[in-house]
């Protein structure tokens, strides 16, 4: 028997109600437009004594992030939450906390990185932090942003990888929807208690975290690392197996939509998803044959799922949120990286969309499916 | 090696012959009577005590990165907080962060900060050796007035580092701190009374720990202690506590030596003795003098 | 290799920094009058009181000379290697 709330909530006050039901031991954060509204909730939950989460709050995102690290090797469960220069700011830390095998979750209201200044959503942050070797899953609605951030928690420390778990700012950070939520106990008995294997509290057994590793060493270091995320794909279809029994949903690497026998597949992340949906109902309704793959684990990439659901297409529209400047963008980079063994070619088109906040219209989408955009940039 | 002084920080480090730092780290650890975590910023400490596969530390250590050791012993003891509660950990811990003063006093200079204000209960010891000297000797805020360092050379058109110091002391206390002391590796008894109470103290406290350095103040490696001890001896290094706001003097002498005696002992201030340097070394002596009368007034001896 | 570099306290890893010096000191044990100056002064932290006279384990010391030159009775002596 699932049982479950149905609630009225947008993106981060379902984030928030995920962090209430997972209660880290410790949250250390650093308020940002478009995720403030998450820790705001939290900080009221705190106020009213609903979670026994230690607040820090911390004085800049870098010292919140660097607090997370340490209380993490103290061994406590840990998170935060963050967006665009938040995000940016932390960088030399995620990579620190990453090399360190800390699982630290960080719930992320995607924004664009200045300058010019702006405040609303695309992937630039994310995108910028893809290589520091955190997980990295991309929510489409409130409803994942919830149930992604759950599933985010146990993977992380499943693995001991540091997560991000990714929604849209504004577009589903501030968009109410209706979200499902699950009973607490049994978030927290899938959640489990964390136990982890060195801590800076068990001054018995001490340890020293984040030594100097000189050439003889380091290369070693970053291969265990690498590893450990290639293992990280294996651990993440478990533990969304996992979440099926308590909550009914089917989490996978990517999701498929309309995408069996499809001649065109348009591959993206995030809100713009729930768009696409809709445009490519009614070009199939028109005989269209276009489909839809929305990619959920960026970090690590699925690469040889995701070429082999591409294997039939003859084409391949790529959308991203996000620029690479000088190159092409991520997603699309990591699309042809993916295909590039299957036989055949294929034509790959690169696309940008959305970036500080723009809105993609269904009309639009329709058009490019239907080959009819010629301009790189969907403005 | 010394069983009773090496419980917390082991020998095998490669810091320089004659470095005052260990002697540091082992007066500040051995005066607590709890188990402790130790934080590290990047710098002459982490650097030489953690070459991997070795570390030198006998106690739960954390290196994060360079400006963020306040930060991250913030984390640690939010954690602790938390596990408390639940009934995961039973003992009292103290915290205590070592860190130069480059990580302290310029980049560092935010998440102590930030810390501070916070009230988390910790021992911020920062060991001011006047630079970066872990990079090879660039100025920091904390260099002294004239000091020779590869980022302020002195020249044709310089004398050296131009700028005052940075007087990290108010900075500190303006933010409430309980106890925060002046002390200096030479005076080591002192240090240890002052750790002491630093321990002892619930919430922040900090001490500010001379420290000279061999290889880039360029003196010999048998010299530290001598040279901590001219430092104070001619009142360029005032030893004092300011408690609950109030200061008190835990060191003076009726004839202070002149400055220069302390300014003749080291290589980067050789430079001072030139006819055209000659009044940096009156400078340096007016502001010895302003600031030991400005501390004398405001203290009880 | 250890997960994260997370690293334990081993001293038989310690190198051995006695290897570094080119001077070594040598206590007078007659001169010594066991205060305990050089011990808490000794960067590596190798001199202890035995029967209130400073005994010197050479294998970590670098010969750097503090205890030489702290010493109130100049009970100790830097020789070379």
């Amino acid at each position: 028997m699932i049982n479950k709330n149905k609630k009225a909530l947008s993106g981060a006050l379902a984030a928030a109600e995920a962090l209430r039901q997972i209660e880290p031991d410790v949250m250390s954060v650093y308020p940002i437009t478009p995720q403030t509204a998450i820790i705001e909730t939290y900080s009221q939950f705190k106020a009213d004594g609903l979670v026994r989460t230690e607040m820090i709050q911390a004085e800049s995102e870098h010292s919140a992030i660097s607090a997370c690290v340490g209380a993490s090797a103290a061994g406590a469960r840990t998170a935060t939450a963050s967006s665009s220069q938040g995000i940016a700011l932390m960088h030399e830390i995620l990579y620190i906390a990453s090399g360190m095998r800390l699982p630290i979750l960080m719930a992320v209201s995607a924004r664009a990185l200045s300058s010019p200044l702006n405040i609303h959503g695309d992937h630039s942050d994310v995108m910028g932090s893809r290589d520091a070797g955190w997980l990295q899953i991309f929510a489409e609605n409130p409803q994942e942003a919830y149930d992604n951030t759950i599933v985010a928690m146990k993977l992380a420390e499943r693995v001991n990888l540091p997560i991000m778990s990714i929604m849209d700012g504004f577009n589903t950070s501030h968009c109410i929807e209706n979200v499902e939520i699950l009973d607490d106990e049994k978030v927290k008995k899938f959640l489990g208690e964390y136990k982890p294997e060195k801590s800076l509290l068990d001054w018995e057994n001490p340890v020293t975290f984040g030594p100097l590793a000189l050439q003889d060493s380091f290369f070693e270091f970053k291969i265990d690392q690498e590893k450990a995320m290639e293992e990280a794909k294996n651990e993440f279809l478990k533990v969304a197996k996992e979440y099926k029994k308590i909550s009914g949903k089917n989490i996978g690497f990517f999701e498929e939509y309309e995408n069996k026998r499809a001649e065109t597949s348009l591959v993206l992340m995030g809100s713009a998803v729930g768009t696409a949906k809709d445009a490519v109902d009614e070009l199939r309704l028109q005989g269209v044959k276009v489909g839809l793959i929305k990619i959920n684990l960026f970090r690590p990439f699925p690469q040889e799922e995701l070429a082999k659901a591409l294997k039939k297409c003859k084409e391949i529209i790529v959308l991203d949120r996000a620029q690479s400047i000088g190159t092409n963008p991520p997603l699309f980079m990591e699309v042809v990286n993916s295909v590039r063994e299957l036989k055949g070619r294929k034509k790959i088109s690169s696309y940008v969309y959305g970036l500080g906040g723009r809105d993609l219209f269904k009309k639009k989408i329709k058009n490019l499916l239907e080959g009819k955009v010629k301009e790189k940039y969907l403005v | 090696m010394n069983e009773e002084l090496t419980k917390h920080l082991v020998p095998g480090h490669t810091s320089c012959a004659g470095c005052g730092i260990p002697a540091i780290v082992r007066a500040v650890l051995g005066e607590s009577k709890d188990p402790v975590v130790v934080a590290n910023a990047t710098g002459c400490a982490e650097v030489t005590t953690t070459i991997y596969p070795y570390t030198a530390w006998n106690v739960p250590y954390i290196h994060n990165a360079f400006e963020n050791a306040a930060a991250t012993i913030s984390g640690v003891e939010k954690a602790y907080e938390a596990l408390k509660k639940q009934g995961k950990v039973k003992d009292k811990i103290n915290f205590v962060v070592f860190s130069g003063d480059g990580g302290t006093f310029d980049i560092g200079l935010q998440s102590l900060s930030g810390a501070l204000e916070r009230g988390h209960h910790f021992l911020y010891v920062c060991y001011d050796n006047g630079g970066y000297m872990n990079t090879g000797n660039q100025r920091s805020s904390a260099t002294p007035f004239g000091a020779f360092t590869e980022t302020t050379p002195n020249g044709k058109e310089s004398f050296g580092k131009m700028e005052k110091r940075k007087n990290i002391m108010e900075i500190v206390k303006a933010h409430g701190v309980e106890y925060l002391a002046q002390a200096n590796v030479a005076f080591m008894e002192d240090l240890k009374k002052k750790a002491r109470r630093a321990l002892e103290t619930k919430g922040p406290s900090f001490l500010l720990v001379f420290q000279p350095c061999t290889a880039n103040w360029k003196f010999p490696t048998s010299q530290y202690v001598e040279v901590g001890k001219l430092a104070t001896e001619t009142n360029f290094w005032p030893l004092y506590e300011i408690k609950d706001g109030k200061y008190i003097v835990n060191w003076a002498t009726e004839k202070p030596k002149p400055v220069e005696e302390f300014l003749k002992t080291q290589g980067r201030f050789k430079h001072l003795f030139s006819e055209k340097n000659k009044p940096v070394i009156e400078k340096i002596q007016e502001e010895v003098d302003k600031e030991w009368k400005k501390l004398v007034n405001i203290a009880e001896i | 290799m250890e997960k994260g570099a997370v690293i334990k306290h081993d001293i038989r890893k310690a190198p051995k920094t006695g290897d570094w010096r080119n001077m070594h000191p040598i206590v007078d044990k007659e001169k010594c009058i066991g205060c305990g100056t050089c011990v808490k002064f000794c960067p590596e932290a190798v001199i202890s009181l035995k029967n209130k006279k400073a005994m010197i384990d050479y294998y970590f010391c670098k010969g750097c000379g503090v205890c030489a030159q702290v010493c109130p009775v100049k009970a100790i002596l830097m020789e070379k290697e």
